[in-house]
C-alpha cells in the first residue's frame, strides 16, 4: 500500500466508519444465522475475532514468498486450520454453544471477512498492522453480531444470555413476544435497520 | 423416488439462501442485473453437483470413524474426522480451480461470461455449507449427495435470479429513501422473499 495508514485509524476504522458488515458488505451468513440469541452470537464473534487476527498474522509473513495463483489455496489452508484448531476448542470447552452454532464454525472459512482482509490488507502489509486490522475487523463483525443478537433475543424471546428481562406483569397485562424475531428473515430486517441508521448518520456511504 | 424427494427439498423446502442464508456474500453483490446472477448461479450449481459427491465419497471411505477399515482391520479405529474441514475446503478450492482451466480451454465463450465468478466460488458458503450440510445428515448414498447438490444449486440460482430481477425494477421505478439504497432495500427484500419461503416448512415431500 502507497500511503501510510496510522495503526490507530487500521484499528479503529472498522468499528462504524469502514464496518465490515455494515458497510463493506461481508460475512452476511453467519451473521443471520447465528444471532437469534446473544450467547451464540459473542461466540462467534470470538472465534471470528482469533481466527482474523491469527490468518492476518500468518499471512502477512508469508506474504512474500506466496506465488500469486495459489494464493487462494494457500489462504484457505492457513484459514482452515485456524478454524479446526477453533472448533476443537469450542467442542472441548463450550459443547452446548458449538453444538448450537453447528456448521457456522466451519463456515469461518468461506467467511468473506476472512478473504476480504487477507486480500486486501494482509497481502500488502507488515505483521503488526495486520494483526491490528484483523482485531479491528473482528471486532467490527463482533458490534454487529452482539447488536442484532440483542434485538432479536430480546424482542423474540424476551431474554438476554437466556436471563428473562421482560417482567411478568407485562406479560400479565398482554404482551406477547414477537416468535417473528427469532426465525432467520428477521435478521436481515434488523440489519438493514442498522445499515438505515449508519447510513442516515454517514452520508457519504450512500448509494445514489 | 427417495433421490428425487430429496432434489425436490433441497429446491424449495432447504432453499440455501431463504432457508439458511448461505452464499450472501456473492449474493448481495452480483445480483444487480439477471445476466450476471444467472452465471453465477449455473456456476454454484455446477461447482455443488461435483463438489458433494466428491466430498460425500471422501467424507465414507477416508474421514469418518472407521471409514478406514477397507485399508485393513488395524485401520478400525482411525478416526480423522477432525480434518473434514480442511479436506472439503481443499476439494473445493482446487476443483474451482480445474473447472476454471477446463472451462477456459473448451469454452472460451462460457468462460468470457463466467470468468471472473469461478474464482469467487471457491469462498462461497453455501458450497461449504452444503457439504457440511452432507455431513451432517448422513445420505444413504452418493447418488443422494449429487441429488441434494442439484437442488441446492438451483434453489440458490432460483433465488439470486428472482432478487436480481427485482432489484432491476426497483433500481428503475421505485423512489427509495437514500440511506436504504443499494444493499439495505436488498436485505428487506430477500427477507420478504425468506418469509414468504417459509411456508414451505414443514412440507412433507
Amino acid at each position: 500500500m502507497a500511503e501510510k495508514i496510522s495503526n490507530k485509524s487500521v484499528f479503529f476504522n472498522p468499528f462504524s466508519k469502514d464496518n465490515p458488515v455494515v458497510v463493506q458488505i461481508l460475512g452476511i451468513c453467519s451473521v443471520l444465522a447465528v444471532t437469534a440469541k446473544l450467547e451464540p452470537a459473542l461466540v462467534m464473534g470470538l472465534s471470528v475475532i482469533a481466527v482474523l487476527a491469527f490468518s492476518n498474522v500468518i499471512i502477512s509473513l508469508l506474504r512474500n514468498t506466496i506465488p500469486t495463483n495459489i494464493r487462494i489455496i494457500v489462504q484457505l489452508v492457513v484459514v482452515a486450520g485456524l478454524v479446526v484448531i477453533v472448533s476443537q476448542l469450542l467442542e472441548a470447552y463450550a459443547y452446548d454453544v458449538s453444538k448450537q452454532l453447528s456448521v457456522f464454525i466451519g463456515l469461518i472459512i468461506t467467511n468473506c471477512i476472512l478473504m476480504g482482509r487477507l486480500e486486501a490488507f494482509a497481502m500488502g502489509n507488515r505483521p503488526w498492522p495486520s494483526f491490528l486490522d484483523g482485531v479491528g475487523n473482528g471486532i467490527g463483525y463482533t458490534i454487529i453480531l452482539v447488536t442484532v443478537g440483542f434485538f432479536r433475543e430480546l424482542l423474540g424471546s424476551g431474554t438476554l444470555f437466556g436471563f428473562r428481562v421482560v417482567p411478568q406483569a407485562f406479560y400479565d397485562a398482554g404482551y406477547v413476544n414477537n416468535g417473528l424475531m427469532i426465525l432467520p428473515p428477521m435478521a436481515l430486517i434488523v440489519v438493514a435497520c442498522i445499515i438505515w441508521v449508519q447510513r442516515s448518520v454517514n452520508k457519504d456511504l450512500q448509494e445514489k | 423416488m427417495e433421490n428425487f424427494n430429496i432434489f425436490i427439498r433441497s429446491i424449495f423446502v432447504d432453499n440455501m439462501i431463504f432457508a439458511y442464508f448461505l452464499g450472501m456474500c456473492s449474493f448481495l453483490a452480483v445480483s444487480k442485473n439477471v445476466k450476471t446472477a444467472l452465471g453465477l448461479g449455473v456456476a454454484v450449481t455446477f461447482m455443488l453437483v461435483i463438489t458433494l459427491p466428491i466430498n460425500y465419497l471422501l467424507q465414507t471411505y477416508v474421514l469418518s470413524a472407521g471409514a478406514l477399515t477397507w485399508l485393513g482391520p488395524e485401520y478400525a479405529d482411525v478416526d480423522l474426522s477432525f480434518l473434514s474441514l480442511i479436506v472439503f475446503i481443499a476439494v473445493i478450492a482446487s476443483m474451482t480451480q480445474l473447472v476454471e482451466m477446463a472451462v477456459e480451454k473448451y469454452s472460451p465463450t462460457l468462460y468470457a461470461s463466467l470468468g471472473i465468478f469461478l474464482p469467487l466460488i471457491a469462498v462461497n458458503c453455501a458450497i461449504l455449507g452444503g457439504s457440511l450440510f452432507m455431513q451432517q445428515r448422513d445420505f444413504p448414498s452418493v447418488w443422494t449427495a449429487v441429488c441434494a447438490g442439484g437442488g441446492w444449486g438451483i434453489g440458490w440460482l432460483l433465488a439470486i435470479t428472482a432478487i436480481a430481477a427485482i432489484r432491476e425494477r426497483i433500481a428503475q421505478y421505485s423512489n427509495i429513501p437514500a440511506p436504504l439504497r443499494g444493499v439495505g432495500i436488498t436485505f428487506i427484500i430477500t427477507a420478504l422473499m425468506g418469509i414468504a419461503f417459509m411456508s414451505f416448512l414443514g412440507i412433507k415431500i
